[in-house]
C-alpha cells in the first residue's frame, strides 16, 4: 500500500501536471479536473504519463521538481497580479491560470534571456518526451499498452523480436535529374 | 609507490579522428592505448528503444550552450555509431573559403585535389557506397521529385551502409543493430585491435601535462557505466605522443583545462567554432497534392506517410554548391530523418501562433508525424563560437544520467550567418510548398539555441597562427607532440556533411605523426593498408611528398 501523499506533493504534482499540458496539452480526464485544462482533444502529456517521466531518476530534473513547482507557483501569482486575474485558491496559483494564460507564463519562462530558462527548458523538453518517444517505458511494450503519444504519432509495432524492418522502403524509381557537376563516386565536385 | 602506466601514443576519443590514427599507428607497430569516455557497445547492444537508459541515450550526448546546442557521440566509435553515415566529398569551393578572415581559412597544402587521395583511401577503407534511386528511402524519393518539380536536380546521397543489410528501421542513430552501418565499430577499430592497440571504454580524459623528458601524462576519470555522472576513479598514463580526437565539442575543453600545466594554448583553441551552418525545417506533408501533383503513390495505400521508414538522409539537393555564387549564400539542402524526442520538440507549426514549438497547435502536427519530410540545411556559417570557461570534468555540467548536459560553448549567429540560413529557409520553403505539397517551418533556435549534429572547428587547422590552432600537420601550435585529429580540426563549414571530410583529414595526418614518433625514438612505419587489406588506396598516397621517407 502506498503512503497518502502529503498537501505539498499533491500542489507538487498537479502543478507539473498543469505545466506538462501547456506543453502537449490533452483532454480532462474527468470534469472536474484542474490540472488539465482541457485545451485540446485527445490525451496529452499527462495521460502519456509525464509525471512518470519526472520522476524517473535518469532524466536528471526529479530532484529539482519541488523546486520548480513552487517556483512556477511564484511566478502565477506575479503574473496574475501584474495582468489583475483573480486566481481562485482552491489549487495552486499556476494551476488557476486559464490555458492562454499558462500558455503566456510558460513563453516567458522559456524565452531566450529568462534567468531560469534552462530549468524551463529541460521540464518542457521532458514533458514533451513523455508524448512523443515514452522515454520511460520500454517503445515497444508502451506501443503494446498503446501509449496514446506513440500512437499519435503512427508508430506500430515492431517484429515478433522487438525490431522494426521495413521490406518496403522507397518508390524504387528515379525521380529527378542528377546535378550535372556529381564525380563518378556520387559526391559534389 | 605505483609505477605509471606508459604507451606510445594516447588517444582521446575513437570516432572517425581517433579510431583512423588508432589502426595505422598500431599497425605501423606504435603501441596505442585508446581513452574513450563512452562505453563499449556492439550490434548486440543497439536496441530499437527511446527508453532512458537505451543504447539511444548510452551512444551519444547532447550539449546545450548559450545560443548552440551540439550533439555527437559518447561511445567506442564515437560520432560514427550515431551518425546517418552520409559521406559526400567537400565541394572544391569549400577549401577556398575565407570566412570571416579575410583570407584563405584551409591551409594553402589543403585543397580538394590535394586532398582526393585522402578521400580516396576513406572510400576504400569504410567502404562508401554510391547509391542509386532503388536504394532511396520514401522520405528521399519524395524529397527528389519536390526538387524536380521545382526544375531542380536532386542526388541520392554516397553512404557508407551496406544496402543489402539495412533493414530501413531508422534506428541507426541508436547504433545499428544489423551492422549494416559502416561505422568504425566494423573496420578500423577491429583492425586496430588486431594489432595490438588497446581501448579503454568510460576513460573520461580531463587534462594533460608535460613531463621532464618532453612526454605527456595524461589524466583521466573512470565513469560510470550506467550513470555518467558518477565519476569512480582517477587514473593517470603516459605517451610520447597524444593524439586528441575527443570531438569538436570537447576536444578544446580538454585543451583549455590543460593550460595552467602546458603553458599559453593558441589563440584557436575554443574559438572559431563552427555549427557547419545547419539548421533543420520541418515540411508536414500533402498527401493528396503529393498524389496529384507528383503522382507518386506507395503499393499499400499511403502515398508517402513514412518519415520513420529508411536510413537517416538518402537525396540531397546540391544546385546552390555553386562556387561561383558568393560566400554565404551556397547551401546544400537534405532530406534526413529525425527521430522523436530532442528532434521532435525543436520542430515548429508551419503559420501558427507564436510560440510554435509546444501547445495545442503543435500537438496537431505530431499527430501528422508519420507525413513530416526533415529538409537538414547545411550553410557557411561565421565560425562565431567561442568556448568559455570549462567545467570542473568533461567537456560539460551533466544533468541527466546520460545525454543531456550544459556546456560552456557561446554562439551568437552573424549576419552572414543568419543571411544564409534565411535563403536556405526561403528555398527550402520554395521548393517544398510549390502548388501545396506541404507546409513548411524552420526549427525553432529559442528553445535550445541553434543546433548542431557535426560541430567543427573548434581547433582548427591553419596557416596563420593568429586564426588556427594547430598548423598544417595537425600538431598543436606550440606544444610539439599533441595532434589533433578530430572534426574540431576542420576549418569551417562543408556545406555538406563532414564525415568524409573528418576522416579524410585524420587519414592525411598519419604520416606526420609517425614522423613525430620516429623522432621521439618509437619504431613504427607508415604504411598499412586499408583495413580490409585493399591497398589501392596506400598506393595512391604513397607517391605524395606527405608520406615520401617513411
Amino acid at each position: 500500500m502506498q503512503p497518502e501523499a502529503t498537501e505539498e506533493e499533491r500542489v507538487k504534482d498537479m502543478t507539473l501536471e498543469a505545466y506538462a499540458d501547456t506543453i502537449v496539452p490533452g483532454e480532462k480526464r474527468y470534469p472536474e479536473d484542474r490540472a488539465i485544462a482541457g485545451a485540446a482533444p485527445g490525451p496529452g502529456s499527462v495521460a502519456a504519463g509525464a509525471l512518470e517521466l519526472l520522476n524517473f531518476d535518469a532524466t536528471g530534473v526529479t530532484a529539482g521538481l519541488p523546486y520548480l513547482a513552487q517556483s512556477l507557483n511564484d511566478h502565477a501569482k506575479a503574473y496574475a497580479g501584474e495582468v489583475e486575474l483573480e486566481l481562485d485558491h482552491d489549487v495552486p496559483p499556476f494551476v488557476a491560470l486559464p490555458y492562454e494564460h499558462r500558455r503566456e507564463l510558460v513563453n516567458r519562462l522559456t524565452t531566450p534571456g529568462h534567468p531560469e530558462k534552462d530549468g524551463w527548458v529541460s521540464l518542457a523538453l521532458f514533458c514533451n518526451m513523455a508524448f512523443d518517444s515514452a522515454a520511460h517505458k520500454h517503445t515497444a511494450e508502451a506501443i503494446r499498452e498503446g501509449h496514446p503519444g506513440l500512437l499519435a504519432l503512427g508508430y506500430t509495432e515492431p517484429d515478433a523480436d522487438g525490431f522494426w524492418r521495413f521490406p518496403k522502403y522507397g518508390y524504387g524509381r528515379k525521380l529527378a535529374e542528377l546535378h550535372p557537376d556529381t564525380t563518378p563516386s556520387g559526391s559534389p565536385a | 609507490m605505483t609505477a605509471i602506466d606508459k604507451t606510445d601514443v594516447v588517444i582521446v576519443g575513437s570516432g572517425f579522428g581517433g579510431s583512423i590514427p588508432a589502426y595505422h599507428l598500431a599497425a605501423g607497430g606504435a603501441k596505442v592505448t585508446v581513452l574513450e569516455r563512452g562505453p563499449w557497445l556492439a550490434a548486440a547492444d543497439f536496441e530499437h528503444d527511446y527508453l532512458l537508459g537505451s543504447s539511444y541515450t548510452r551512444a551519444f550526448d547532447f550539449v546545450v550552450g548559450d545560443g548552440m546546442s551540439v550533439l555527437g557521440g559518447n561511445c567506442v566509435g564515437g560520432g560514427s555509431v550515431v551518425y546517418f553515415a552520409a559521406m559526400p566529398r567537400a565541394p572544391r569551393f569549400v577549401f577556398e573559403r575565407h570566412g570571416s578572415i579575410g583570407r584563405r581559412m584551409w591551409p594553402s597544402v589543403i585543397s580538394r585535389d590535394t586532398l582526393e587521395p585522402w578521400y580516396d583511401r576513406v572510400d576504400e577503407s569504410i567502404p562508401v557506397s554510391k547509391q542509386d534511386w532503388s536504394d532511396v528511402s520514401y522520405a528521399g524519393g519524395l524529397w527528389a521529385a519536390a526538387c524536380n518539380h521545382s526544375g531542380r536536380t536532386a542526388n541520392p546521397a554516397p553512404v557508407a551502409v551496406d544496402n543489402d543489410t539495412c533493414v530501413n528501421c531508422n534506428f541507426m542513430m541508436a547504433g545499428c543493430k544489423f551492422d549494416a552501418k559502416r561505422s568504425m565499430l566494423t573496420n578500423y577499430l577491429p583492425a586496430a585491435l588486431s594489432h595490438g592497440a588497446e581501448i579503454r571504454p568510460l576513460h573520461e580524459v580531463q587534462r594533460l601535462e608535460r613531463t621532464e623528458d618532453g612526454s605527456y601524462r595524461v589524466h583521466f576519470d573512470t565513469v560510470d557505466e550506467e550513470d555518467y555522472r558518477v565519476h569512480t576513479g582517477t587514473g593517470v598514463i603516459e605517451a610520447k605522443v597524444v593524439i586528441i580526437a575527443a570531438g569538436a565539442g570537447a576536444t578544446p575543453v580538454i585543451l583549455q583545462r590543460s593550460e595552467a600545466a602546458l603553458g599559453e594554448m593558441p589563440h584557436g583553441v575554443g574559438r572559431y567554432f563552427s555549427g557547419n551552418g545547419e539548421r533543420l525545417n520541418t515540411a508536414i506533408i500533402d498527401e493528396d497534392r503529393v498524389r496529384e501533383v507528383l503522382g507518386l503513390s506507395r503499393e499499400d495505400g499511403p502515398v508517402y506517410s513514412a518519415n520513420h521508414i529508411g536510413k537517416g538522409p538518402t537525396v540531397a539537393n546540391w544546385d546552390k554548391l555553386d562556387g561561383s555564387l558568393p560566400e554565404y549564400e551556397r547551401y546544400s539542402l537534405e532530406q534526413l530523418y529525425f527521430p522523436p524526442g530532442l528532434g521532435t520538440i525543436l520542430a515548429q507549426v508551419p503559420g501558427g501562433e507564436e510560440p510554435r514549438w509546444y501547445g495545442a497547435e503543435k500537438k496537431e502536427i505530431l499527430k501528422q508525424w508519420a507525413n513530416w519530410l526533415t529538409i537538414f540545411l547545411m550553410t557557411e556559417d561565421d565560425n562565431e563560437g567561442v568556448f568559455g570557461t570549462p567545467p570542473p570534468t568533461g567537456n560539460a555540467y551533466r544533468i541527466s544520467q546520460q545525454m543531456l548536459g550544459r556546456g560552456s560553448l557561446r554562439y551568437d549567429p552573424t549576419e552572414n550567418t543568419r543571411h544564409g540560413w534565411a535563403l536556405a529557409d526561403a528555398d527550402c520553403k520554395a521548393i517544398i510548398e510549390k502548388d501545396g505539397l506541404a507546409k513548411v517551418a524552420p526549427w525553432t533556435n529559442d528553445v535550445v539555441g541553434a543546433y548542431t549534429v557535426h560541430p567543427l572547428a573548434s581547433c582548427r587547422i591553419g596557416d596563420d597562427a593568429a586564426t588556427s590552432a594547430l598548423h598544417p600537420n595537425h600538431e598543436l601550435r606550440n606544444h610539439p607532440g599533441i595532434f589533433v585529429t578530430d572534426s574540431a580540426s576542420v576549418p569551417g563549414a562543408l556545406t555538406v556533411n563532414p564525415a568524409m571530410t573528418i576522416a579524410a583529414l585524420a587519414e592525411r595526418s598519419v604520416p606526420g605523426i609517425v614522423r613525430e614518433l620516429q623522432a621521439r625514438g618509437v619504431d613504427v612505419k607508415y604504411g598499412a593498408p586499408s583495413p580490409d587489406g585493399s591497398i589501392t588506396g596506400r598506393r595512391a598516397v604513397s607517391k605524395l611528398d606527405l608520406v615520401a621517407g617513411n
